[in-house]
């Protein structure tokens, strides 16, 4: 409830009479219009009707390549009619942007698309999501068995990975930029080397030390220990990056109200930096969900639903999706992209609270 | 986060009932302090950019520090409440007393001389994670003064009202400071160092990022000020200086030499008739 | 007073003043804060780095053992005693220049497209895009490589080594030309795993060139614009050069990535241990596949010849991450871009 009632908004009269109207500046006319669009039709006969015979090849792809570079040569030609060569040029440029800008997103897009597609036999399922694995074999039909054990252990190693990696690298980011002292540069130095460690390595090396040498047996635990060693750095240098970018005006600012070192960084500091750090997080969390090649040495892949990071294999969507492409069965390969769109739908909504995240801070600012 | 407390704050106040509690917190000896600067010098590294300067800040009195870019106002400012220590490398010698005790001397809390002497800064910073009312309120939060609800509301609009905001922001307490022009935000910074109640307030060219209302709004803000504390503004503006300080002090430096004052005393004095040849030529304008 | 020379003031008496030692001063929050924070950063310190020293250490007795052969030989033959990197060092430098080849362009044009070209309206939702394409786990990249791309890029591929076979790389052992082509000999090739990895290498080099293209200086921009430049002129002169840093570093930041992909390269590429040129052909490996093909079930001084083959990746991306880093740093417009 509210008892303020806001202040009366003073309605602008409209101005009697003519209207002003704001005037369209560096609009594309319809003589450009005109050239953009006969240039794609005719290049497009032109290749429809030369593509099998000229060159003995087929395949959508050939296709939309040779009628892309007809189309510049066409466009070329009708736009130097009556155009100056910087203009010919830029048009041109425009269009291979624009047509750059297309591929990009269509990939992108394709591969998001493609994968929700051929997961969604596996989603109308709806024991997909609650059953397990556990006596079922990677050939009998999508109505059993499921991928709960993936999702569960997904869930659990990165929430492990995280609590790990997320004090430790913003700790480290504090104490890069905040603090300072006779070792930041080094601490600096070897953490953006560390970032540069092929996860795989990350994986052997919790391999090696841990299961061979330790005698641990492959668990989530390991595989959640290899993840921190990847995120810890990657956590640390982003969260400097957003620690580094406060205004120093606000630092002082606070010291200068009296406030202790740790008031300043407690207050002020992380708050302000707030969004940039979640980004952060966020990202390095997505990142190690889809960590494949870790959990592939580590982890060990158990069919039955765990919740014990610590004794047992336990599986995840990346590895479980995985094991299930190797066999190349199409009853498996189904599961794969299933347990695929699940993978894609985490990061998607983590995404999602990202970009949720940085457009708050839009509007702060 | 806010939102629910600042709406009850806007509700009562907004019902008249000024809450009483603020007025009994013991009041700081209204006035202000006095601040002395004796024999100051100071280094960035091997450079020295001031030397020799004191400077006699008495209570209740305006002092405007004037003088040409680079001549070590800021620097002299910043020595004044120990914010010049927190710059790598940099170095001071000298005194500064505060009611006649030394705020350098060892065994003094650095917080605690800051909290004393507040400080406002040429470019308006209001912390951009906290709303209007937080940030009026973040110097005690940031101190561990821990403070009831209803002296928290009494206190915003009392800070408010002192740096001439209250009437102007009212209505949205609960909005981030960010939303609020350039010369509203440089009042709320004010409204900020004057509530942990400092007994002395240093600016450091406070209207130079400001348009001339807002200027004339933070004068009339500083001569409101000035019977309750001491006030120390660094400015450019001759006739700002003129208009609101009570003493003036003008700072040169000598190219590659340290900076140091020239010439203080009485404001009118300083303008009318001053006793160096270089004051009179930079206060008429003939370099500088 | 006269001042002579570079600064040091002569004939002029100052009284010799000494900076006086402050005691900081400090609360004891403070004390107890700057421990915690330093005790992290150095236990951070501490275990990465002896990380690092430890795949180092282990990587000492492989070497020992083999000698410059590791490097030479291009078997992976454990039970033959015949190991080395050869062939997976030139494998993995394919994927990654393949993946380079084709991202390098889109990236640079599409990170320009965002900051000059598109319409302000799709420009958010184009940054958006490039953001969730680097936050797409490369798995599926895999699957979308394998499944989708594959089966297109196996025509194109094929119309390469017909038309291009003359050149080695492009050269397919198989006749490209007969009427019921050979569709398994162009499967599984470095060309379609490098296609795969570009997907991930757009969005970090794109993600850089675009931060950089942004802080191209408004004035400047202005300035072309008005001596009458167009859009592709203004970022000809203006843009381009400013940023060159920047294009160059975001690049290499993409290739350390390349190099060290495992998963959407382990399901394309039909693993080989063979120097050879020919991209299009099926078969090539990569050090990360390598390991991850080969340690199931290694012994201990296999592991540690894998350990050592990472090692080996590990500075190859390490020095590729540095230089980036400092052409970044060392650029103009770097100066304030973070990567
Ligand atoms: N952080 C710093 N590091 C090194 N030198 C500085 C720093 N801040 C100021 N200086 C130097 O100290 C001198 C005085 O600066 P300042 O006090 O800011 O002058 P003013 O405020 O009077 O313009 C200048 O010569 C300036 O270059
Ligand atoms: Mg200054």
């Amino acid at each position: 409830m509210t008892t303020i009632t806001s202040a009366p908004v003073r309605e602008v009269a409209p101005p009697v009479g003519r209207r002003a109207i704001p005037r369209k500046v560096q609009a594309f006319t319809f003589d450009d219009r005109l050239s953009l669009f006969g240039s794609l039709a005719s290049s497009f006969a032109l290749v429809t009707i030369g593509y099998d015979h000229l060159l003995d090849t087929s395949g959508i792809v050939g296709f939309l390549v040779c009628w892309y570079f007809v189309f510049l040569l066409v466009y070329a030609g009708v736009l130097s009619m009556s155009n100056t060569r910087a203009l010919v040029v830029e048009r041109l440029v425009t269009a291979t942007l624009y047509a750059v800008a297309a591929l990009v997103v269509f990939a992108l897009g394709s591969a998001v698309l493609y994968t929700f597609f051929q997961g969604w036999h596996a989603f109308v399922h709806f024991g997909f999501f609650t059953h397990d694995m556990s006596g079922v074999s990677p050939t009998a039909p999508l109505s059993q068995g499921g991928i709960l054990q993936a999702i569960a252990g997904t869930v659990i190693e990165v929430a492990i990975a995280v609590g790990v990696s997320l004090p430790l690298g913003i700790g480290t980011a504090i104490y890069m930029s905040e603090v300072g002292g006779r070792w930041s540069r080094l601490v600096q130095t070897v953490v953006e080397a560390m970032t540069a460690l092929p996860e795989i390595l990350a994986g052997l090396f919790v391999y090696v030390t841990l299961i061979v040498d330790v005698g641990l047996p492959k668990s989530g635990l390991a595989a959640s220990i290899a993840m921190s060693v990847t995120m810890v750095p990657i956590i640390a240098r982003a969260s400097e990056v957003a620690l580094r970018i406060v205004p120093r005006g606000l630092r002082e600012a606070s010291s200068a109200l009296g406030a202790s070192h740790w008031k300043t960084v407690r207050k002020v500091v992380l708050p302000s930096a707030r969004s940039g750090l979640a980004t952060a997080t966020i990202l390095a969390t997505a990142r190690g969900i889809g960590e494949t090649a870790i959990v592939l040495i580590t982890s060990g892949a158990s069919s039955f639903l765990t919740f014990n990071p610590i004794g047992n294999p336990m599986n995840s969507l990346p590895l479980f999706i995985y094991t299930a492409y190797t066999t190349h069965e199409p009853v498996a390969i189904a599961r794969a992209f299933g347990a695929a769109s699940v993978l894609l739908l985490m990061v998607l909504v983590l995404f999602v609270a990202t970009r949720f995240l940085s457009r708050e801070k839009g509007v702060a600012r | 986060m806010t939102t629910a407390t600042d709406e009850a704050l806007i509700q009562s106040t907004a019902d008249g009932q000024i809450m009483s509690g603020w007025s009994e917190r013991a009041p700081s000896p209204r006035g202000g302090a006095r601040l002395e600067a004796i024999e100051v010098s100071a280094w960035f590294g091997q450079t020295q950019v001031l030397d020799d300067v004191s400077l006699s800040m008495p209570p209740a009195t305006v002092t405007a520090l004037i003088g040409p870019s680079g001549c070590g106002k800021s620097t002299f400012l910043r020595i004044l409440n120990r914010m010049h220590e927190s710059v790598p490398g940099a170095q001071l010698a000298g005194e500064v007393r505060l009611n006649g005790e030394d705020i350098y001397a060892p065994g003094q809390r650095v917080t605690r001389a800051r909290k004393r002497i507040g400080m406002v800064f040429q470019k308006p910073n209001p912390f951009p994670a906290m709303s209007i009312a937080d940030n009026v309120t973040s110097g005690l939060a940031l101190t561990n003064i821990r403070i009831s609800r209803g002296d928290r509301r009494g206190l915003v609009e009392d800070c408010l009202n002192r740096a001439g905001l209250w009437r102007e922001v009212k209505d949205r307490l609960g909005a981030p400071g960010s939303v609020l022009s350039g010369g509203q935000q440089q009042r709320l910074c004010i409204a900020r160092a004057l509530a942990v109640e400092p007994e002395v307030l240093l600016m450091d060219e406070p209207c130079s990022a400001l348009d001339p209302t807002s200027t004339r709004r933070i004068e009339e803000t500083i001569a409101e000020l000035s019977s309750q504390v001491t006030i120390v503004i660094v400015t450019h503006n001759m006739q700002q200086a003129h208009r609101v300080s009570q003493q003036a002090a003008l700072f040169l430096a000598d190219e590659r030499a340290p900076g140091g004052i020239v010439e203080c005393g009485p404001t009118e004095q300083l303008f009318s008739n001053p006793v160096d040849p270089r004051t009179a030529d930079y206060v008429d304008g003939r370099f500088g | 007073m006269t001042i002579v020379g570079n600064g040091s003031p002569q004939g002029v008496q100052i009284t010799p003043r000494l900076p006086r030692r402050l005691t900081p001063g400090r609360e004891p929050s403070d004390w107890i804060f700057h421990g915690l924070a330093t005790t992290v950063g150095l236990s951070v310190l501490a275990v990465t780095g002896a990380i690092g020293l430890f795949l180092g250490y282990q990587s000492i007795p492989t070497l020992r053992h083999y000698g410059w052969h590791f490097f030479t030989q291009s078997n992976w033959l454990p039970e033959l005693n015949q190991i080395g990197i050869a062939a997976v060092l030139v494998g993995t430098a394919e994927v990654a220049l393949i993946a380079m080849f084709v991202s390098f362009p889109l990236a640079l044009m599409f990170a320009l497209f965002i900051t000059d070209y598109a319409p302000p309206r799709i420009k958010s939702w184009l940054v958006s895009a490039v953001d969730l394409m680097a936050a797409v786990p490369s798995i599926i990249y895999g699957l979308w490589g394998f499944f989708l791309l594959q089966p297109h890029a196996i025509d194109v591929a094929r119309w390469l080594s017909q038309y291009l076979g003359w050149l080695p790389i492009f050269h397919v052992d198989t006749d490209p030309n007969a009427a019921v082509w050979q569709q398994s000999s162009y499967t599984g090739s470095a060309f379609i795993a490098g296609l795969a990895v570009s997907m991930m290498a757009i969005p970090l080099a794109c993600a850089v060139m675009r931060a950089v293209f942004d802080q191209a200086p408004l004035g400047e921009r202005e300035a072309a614009m008005a001596l009458g430049g167009t859009r592709f002129g203004v970022a000809r002169t203006v843009v381009l050069p400013f940023a060159k840093g920047g294009i160059i570093g975001g690049t290499m930041l993409a290739l350390g990535r390349a190099l060290g992909e495992t998963a959407a390269v382990l399901i394309i590429i039909s693993p080989e241990y063979l120097i050879k040129a020919r991209i299009l052909e099926a078969g090539t490996q990569t050090i990360s596949a390598l390991i991850a093909a080969n340690f199931g079930d290694a012994t201990t001084s296999q592991l540690s010849a894998l350990l050592t083959a990472g090692f080996v990746l590990f500075l190859i991306t390490l020095t590729v991450n540095t230089c980036a880093a400092v052409v970044i740093r060392r650029s103009r417009s770097g100066a304030s871009t973070d990567i």
